[in-house]
Formats: C-alpha cells, structure tokens, sequence
C-alpha cells in the first residue's frame, strides 16, 4: 500500500515545513524540494516497470522505435520543466517559474519537430 | 533515503533558528549570521545530492 505511505510522508512533510517556516523560510522551501523528490523515487519503480511494458509492446507491434524513444523523452521533460516551476512558484517566484516553463514548451517543440514531419510527408504521401 | 532526510534537514532548520535566536539575544550578531549560512550551505549540500540522484533516475528513466 504505498499510497499510504506517501500521503503520510506528504502531511508530515507539510506539517514540519509550517512549523520551520517562520524562522527559517530558505530551509522550509528545501524541505519541500526534498519531500518531493522522495516522493518521486518512491513511485520511480512502478513508472519504469510501466515504461517497459511500453516498450516491449511498441517492439512487438513493429512501430518505429524512435518514436516512443521520442515520446518518453518529451515526458520526461514535462515532468522536470513541471518540478522546477511548482517550485518556484512554492518560493513565490511566479516569474521564474513561467519562464522555466516556457522554456520546457520551446525544448519539447524542438523535439517533435521530427516527428511532426514525418506525418506530414505521410499526410502529402496519401493525399492524391 | 526518506523520511529520516525530512527530519534531518528540519532539524537543523530548527537547531540553526534556536541558535540565531540565541546568539543575537547575547549581542554577537555577526556570528549569528554565520551559524545561518552554515546551516544553509549543510541543507543545501544535502538537497543537492538528492536532487542529482533525481536527475539521475529520470535519465536513466526517460532515456535522455
């Protein structure tokens, strides 16, 4: 039952960062960087065990294997461009964190720019 | 790993604010500010490292 675990993680988490708040905002803010993190690596394992799954049925149904390789890196992005912005925006930096995020836009377009083509040409291959 | 570097970090959020409270009651203010500093470069160490190992997991994740 590791729902359990993380939700209590997450309040006593909470719980701590209000009690350290008032003296020390710096270290309260590093305690939810912290508790995020750690809530992540708890969940990392079920995620890469569904990530195989992706995998080994993208191979089996012969799709193109840089696509998904694509696609997962894309993900991967939006969850980091995400965690940097929350934070941020946890501080109160609303303005750092817009731009981290614009910034994780911009990168992830970059990345499927290929793609995009691809099913273009497909798009014109068809077209009669 | 866990909830053990929750209570590290506050504690020495805590610790460093008891010790600030104290050393600018008995006047030496300066050295107060340094006890603020040394326990935030101590924290910062620490979220570092587990922010790397995060970056980490997600590469080897993601396939970066």
């Amino acid at each position: 039952m590791e729902i359990l675990q993380i939700v209590g993680l997450g309040i006593v988490a909470t719980v701590i960062i209000l009690v350290v708040k008032t003296q020390r905002p710096e270290i309260a803010i590093q305690i939810s960087i912290i508790t995020g993190i750690i809530l992540f690596l708890l969940v990392a394992g079920k995620l890469a065990s569904v990530i195989a799954l992706l995998e080994k049925y993208t191979g089996r149904v012969n799709i193109d294997m840089s696509y998904l390789t694509v696609l997962l890196k894309i993900i991967g992005i939006a969850y980091i461009a995400e965690f940097g912005a929350e934070v941020c925006k946890d501080a109160g930096e609303s303005s750092i964190a817009s731009k981290i995020e614009m910034a994780g836009k911009i990168v992830i377009a970059v990345l499927a720019v290929p793609i995009v083509t691809s099913m273009l040409d497909l798009i014109i291959k068809i077209m009669p | 790993m866990g909830i053990d570097l929750i209570f590290r970090i506050a504690a020495i959020g805590i610790l460093v604010s008891v010790l600030n409270a104290v050393l600018n009651k008995s006047g030496r203010d300066e050295q107060a500010m340094m006890t603020t500093l040394a326990g935030l470069i101590v924290v910062l160490l620490l979220v570092v490292k587990e922010i790397v190992n995060l970056f980490n997991t997600i590469k080897t994740m993601f396939n970066f």
